[in-house]
């Protein structure tokens, strides 16, 4: 039994301060995928079909190597926030904070790995 | 973590089934949950026939005449009668809103009625609002100034005027924040469209002078940005009122003054 005041419960710790950050990050990259998803598809569906030496030919191209860079970069930032917000909707306490850390470091590895993977076809 | 089933002693079961009245042609059954705190049972749905060319239009008639004529165990909210108080808000055939102004003919088949859902229940159909109540009271809504008071009155032009309509006719029913699926896992921290309709009220009217500081205290992750514009708030009011565009338009603010 805590004897809190309803007004207490209702303020809890005060505003934190952020969240406008995140909402205007969610708008940048919704924007930014509207441009890149349709180029990346036309992109990767032009490299499609070819032999091994011609997609690693394709992808030393700048243009569908840079496209699918940024997609990639850009779809995972864009998942791993909206991830985020589903977490911390639905789990709570020390479980959901050990959720965001994991789906942060899943996302940086998704990067990380797909870059790589890219440097390696266009270089 | 989210519960996605009712705790043991919630669990609804059938409740008694009331007679039907002597005579009646045209009878109408309602159904409706019941519970009462001092006797430990779990929660139940009873069952009322009501003879409709003796009733009333409105789901808050058969309501009164139920409590009137055949059970006067049967405990809810209601005052004005007239959409103006928010007293009677309740579910109503799935759809959060005030018995008082629902029609039971915008009822299909059996008029089942439920408290305002996933909030605490002090009794039968009256859901416990302290913690709502307290966080409308988070939001100051009241005039904030700090320029000396006028010798007659502040003055507000027609046009700024006009930008509270669709904002100060919410009586506070609650229909909408028990209709939101983020009020229901968050509402601690949430909170929820009518607190922030009526934050949005004081933000925009022109005589108010502590707009930072309103707009300060809604820069959290779950206070304000917990509204995933899912539009259950404005499908829900019973007053035809917008909430999430309400929320969108506090959003706007929040990124006009930082970006």
């Amino acid at each position: 039994m805590r004897f809190l005041t309803d007004r207490k419960r209702a303020e809890g710790l005060g505003a934190g301060g952020t969240g406008t950050h995140h909402h205007w990050q969610m708008m940048v990259t919704s924007i930014l995928l509207v441009v890149l998803v349709p180029a990346f598809v036309i992109t990767f569906g032009l490299g499609l079909g070819g032999t091994y030496e011609e997609v690693l030919a394709y992808y030393s191209r700048p243009l569908p190597a840079i496209i699918t860079g940024l997609t990639l970069v850009v779809v995972v930032i864009h998942l791993m926030r909206e991830t985020q917000v589903a977490v911390e909707d639905y789990v709570h306490g020390i479980a959901g904070k050990l959720t965001l850390i994991a789906v942060q470091a899943f996302s940086y590895t998704l990067i990380a790995a797909g870059l790589f993977a890219l440097v390696k076809l266009a270089l | 973590m989210v519960e996605f089933a009712l705790p043991k002693n919630s669990r609804i079961t059938t409740g008694k089934t009331w007679p039907k009245p002597e005579g009646a042609t045209n009878v109408r059954k309602f159904q409706i949950y019941r519970w009462n705190p001092d006797d430990g049972k779990n929660p139940q749905v009873d069952t009322y026939f009501l003879d409709m060319d003796k009733c009333g239009p409105m789901v808050l008639d058969a309501l009164i005449k139920i409590k009137t004529e055949v059970d006067p165990t049967l405990t809810f909210r209601r005052s004005c009668r007239e959409g103006i108080c928010g007293s009677c808000a309740m579910n109503i055939g799935g759809i959060n809103t005030l018995a008082c102004i629902y029609g039971l003919d915008e009822v299909k088949g059996d008029v089942k009625i439920y408290p305002l859902p996933h909030m605490p229940v002090v009794k039968d159909l009256i859901p416990d609002l302290t913690h709502f109540y307290a966080q409308h009271a988070s939001i100051m809504p009241w005039l904030e100034t700090k320029t000396n008071r006028p010798a007659k009155e502040w003055k507000q032009s027609i046009e700024d005027r006009k930008k509270l309509d669709g904002l100060y006719e919410c009586v506070m029913c609650a229909s909408c924040s028990t209709a939101c699926p983020s009020y229901w896992w968050n509402g601690d921290r949430y909170l929820g469209p009518a607190a922030l309709l009526h934050a949005y009220r004081w933000i925009i009217d022109s005589r108010d002078e502590a707009t930072g500081e309103r707009l300060d205290e809604l820069e959290d992750p779950f206070k304000l940005y917990r509204c995933h514009t899912i539009m259950n708030c404005a499908k829900t009011c019973p007053k035809g009122l917008n909430p999430a565009k309400a929320i969108s338009h506090i959003k706007q603010m929040m990124v006009e003054r930082t970006v």
